[in-house]
C-alpha cells in the first residue's frame, strides 16, 4: 500500500454520495447533484447496528411462523420457509430447493453475520485485510435482494391459486416478517459506509 | 477527459484516465470500480428504455398465468397476487410488491427519458438533477429479475398440482427483465452529470 496516499478527506475535500462530485469540505450540499453532503455517512454505525438488531428480531417468527396456508378439499397444511425447502427436496426438485435455502436462510443470515463482523472490526479499529473486509461489504451489499425471492413466489401462488373450496393459498404472517428482514438488511447495508474501514488505516 | 474522483468505498482521491471504450478503472486500493466508461451510452439506454417501456405495458395488460385445475380455469395478471396480498390482511407486504416490482421499474423508466431525451437535444430538462438523483435511489430497489426467479419457483411448486399456461404478459415480463438489464448496463451516470453539471 502506498503511505503517501491521500484521502478526499485529509486533501480537505468532500465526495458526493450521489454524483461523486468533489467539494470543499465545508460545502453543505452538492453544487451538482443538490445531495446534502459528508464526509462518512451520518451516524453509519449505530445506525447500521439499530437496523440490524431489528433485522435479527423479524428473523426469528420469519422463520417460525407459518409463510403459506395451503387448503385443499378441506384439508389444511401450513408451510414455514424450511418445510418449503424440505418439500422441494422430497418432491425431487433439489436445485429449487437450493435456490430457496440460499436466498431465504442462507443469504440473510450470512448477510448479518457479515454487518455484524465489519461493524465490530470497526469498533476494536482492526486493521486486518481492508480490501477483503471491503469485498464482502460489496458483496453483502450485491447479493440481499436476491432475499425477496420466497416473497414473490408467495404473492404468486396467492395469486394464482384460490379456487375456493378446491384449492387455495393464502399468505401466512411469516411473509411480513421475511419481507421485513430483506427490507431492514437492505437498509443496513445502505447506511454501513465502508470507509469507516479504511480510516483507521490512516492512523 | 480524465478526472479526479475519491473512491466511494474508501476514499482515496486518483485520478482517472482517459479511457478506450468498455474499459473501466479500478480503485488502486480497495478495487472498487470508479468507472466504466460506455460506448454511445445515451442513444443506447433511451433505446432499451423505451423497449422497456412498450413491454411494461404489454406485461401490465395482458394476462399474466393461467391455472387449469379439474375443469377450473384461472386466469391471472400480473397485480393478481398483490391484490390477493392486499385483501388477505398484509396491506404491508402487497405494497412492498407493488413498488418493488411495478412502480420503481416504471419511475426508473420514466426518469432516465425525462433526463437523457433532452439530454440527446442538447437542452436541459428542468429539476434533471433532482429526478436524476432520485432514479439513482430508486434503482436498487426495482426488482423485476429477483421475480422473475420467483415465478419459476412457483411454477415448479404448481407444476405437480395443475396445468399452468403462460400467458403473453410473462413473455413481456422476461423482456421486460432484459431491456431493464440493457438499459442500466448502456448508462454511463458519470457522464450524465458531467453534462448536467455543465448545463448549470
Amino acid at each position: 500500500m502506498n503511505p503517501t496516499s491521500l484521502t478526499a478527506r485529509k486533501a480537505n475535500l468532500v465526495s458526493c454520495h450521489v454524483c461523486h462530485l468533489l467539494s470543499r469540505a465545508a460545502t453543505t450540499h452538492c453544487p451538482r447533484c443538490g445531495s446534502s453532503l459528508h464526509q462518512r455517512k451520518v451516524n453509519s454505525i449505530a445506525r447500521t447496528w439499530a437496523l440490524l438488531i431489528a433485522a435479527c428480531i423479524c428473523y426469528i417468527p420469519a422463520n417460525v411462523l407459518p409463510m403459506t396456508i395451503s387448503s385443499t378439499l378441506g384439508s389444511k397444511q401450513t408451510d414455514t420457509i424450511m418445510s418449503g425447502v424440505i418439500y422441494f427436496i422430497h418432491s425431487g426438485s433439489w436445485e429449487i430447493a437450493l435456490v430457496i435455502f440460499i436466498a431465504s436462510i442462507f443469504v440473510p443470515l450470512i448477510k448479518m453475520f457479515i454487518l455484524a463482523f465489519l461493524l465490530i472490526s470497526i469498533h476494536f479499529r482492526i486493521r486486518w485485510k481492508p480490501r477483503d473486509r471491503t469485498r464482502l461489504y460489496r458483496l453483502t451489499e450485491a447479493v440481499g435482494r436476491w432475499s425477496m425471492v420466497d416473497v414473490y413466489v408467495v404473492t404468486i401462488l396467492v395469486g394464482l391459486v384460490h379456487l375456493g373450496a378446491l384449492a387455495n393459498v393464502d399468505a401466512g404472517p411469516a411473509a411480513f416478517y421475511f419481507a421485513a428482514v430483506v427490507v431492514i438488511t437492505m437498509f443496513a447495508a445502505e447506511s454501513f459506509d465502508p470507509r469507516l474501514i479504511w480510516d483507521v488505516m490512516e492512523q | 477527459m480524465s478526472s479526479r474522483i475519491a473512491c466511494h468505498e474508501c476514499d482515496l482521491l486518483q485520478i482517472i484516465p482517459a479511457l478506450p471504450e468498455k474499459a473501466s478503472a479500478r480503485c488502486v486500493r480497495c478495487g472498487a470500480v470508479l468507472y466504466r466508461r460506455k460506448p454511445n451510452s445515451i442513444n443506447r439506454t433511451l433505446a432499451w428504455t423505451f423497449t422497456g417501456l412498450i413491454f411494461f405495458v404489454l406485461a401490465n395488460c395482458l394476462p399474466f398465468l393461467a391455472m387449469k385445475s379439474g375443469g377450473f380455469v384461472q386466469e391471472t395478471k400480473l397485480v393478481t397476487g398483490i391484490i390477493q396480498l392486499f385483501k388477505q390482511g398484509l396491506p404491508g407486504v402487497s405494497a412492498l410488491v407493488m413498488l418493488t416490482c411495478v412502480i420503481f421499474p416504471l419511475l426508473d423508466m420514466a426518469g432516465t427519458l425525462y433526463v437523457l431525451l433532452p439530454l440527446k437535444l442538447n437542452r436541459a430538462p428542468r429539476g434533471a438533477p433532482r429526478v436524476f438523483r432520485l432514479i439513482q435511489h430508486i434503482r436498487l430497489w426495482g426488482m423485476v429479475e429477483i421475480f422473475m426467479l420467483g415465478i419459476l419457483v412457483a411454477l415448479v411448486k404448481l407444476a405437480k398440482m395443475a396445468e399452468i399456461i403462460p400467458g403473453l404478459a410473462l413473455y413481456s415480463f422476461i423482456a421486460l427483465m432484459f431491456a431493464i438489464a440493457a438499459a442500466a448496463n448502456n448508462l454511463d451516470s458519470h457522464l450524465i452529470w458531467e453534462k448536467l453539471g455543465r448545463k448549470i
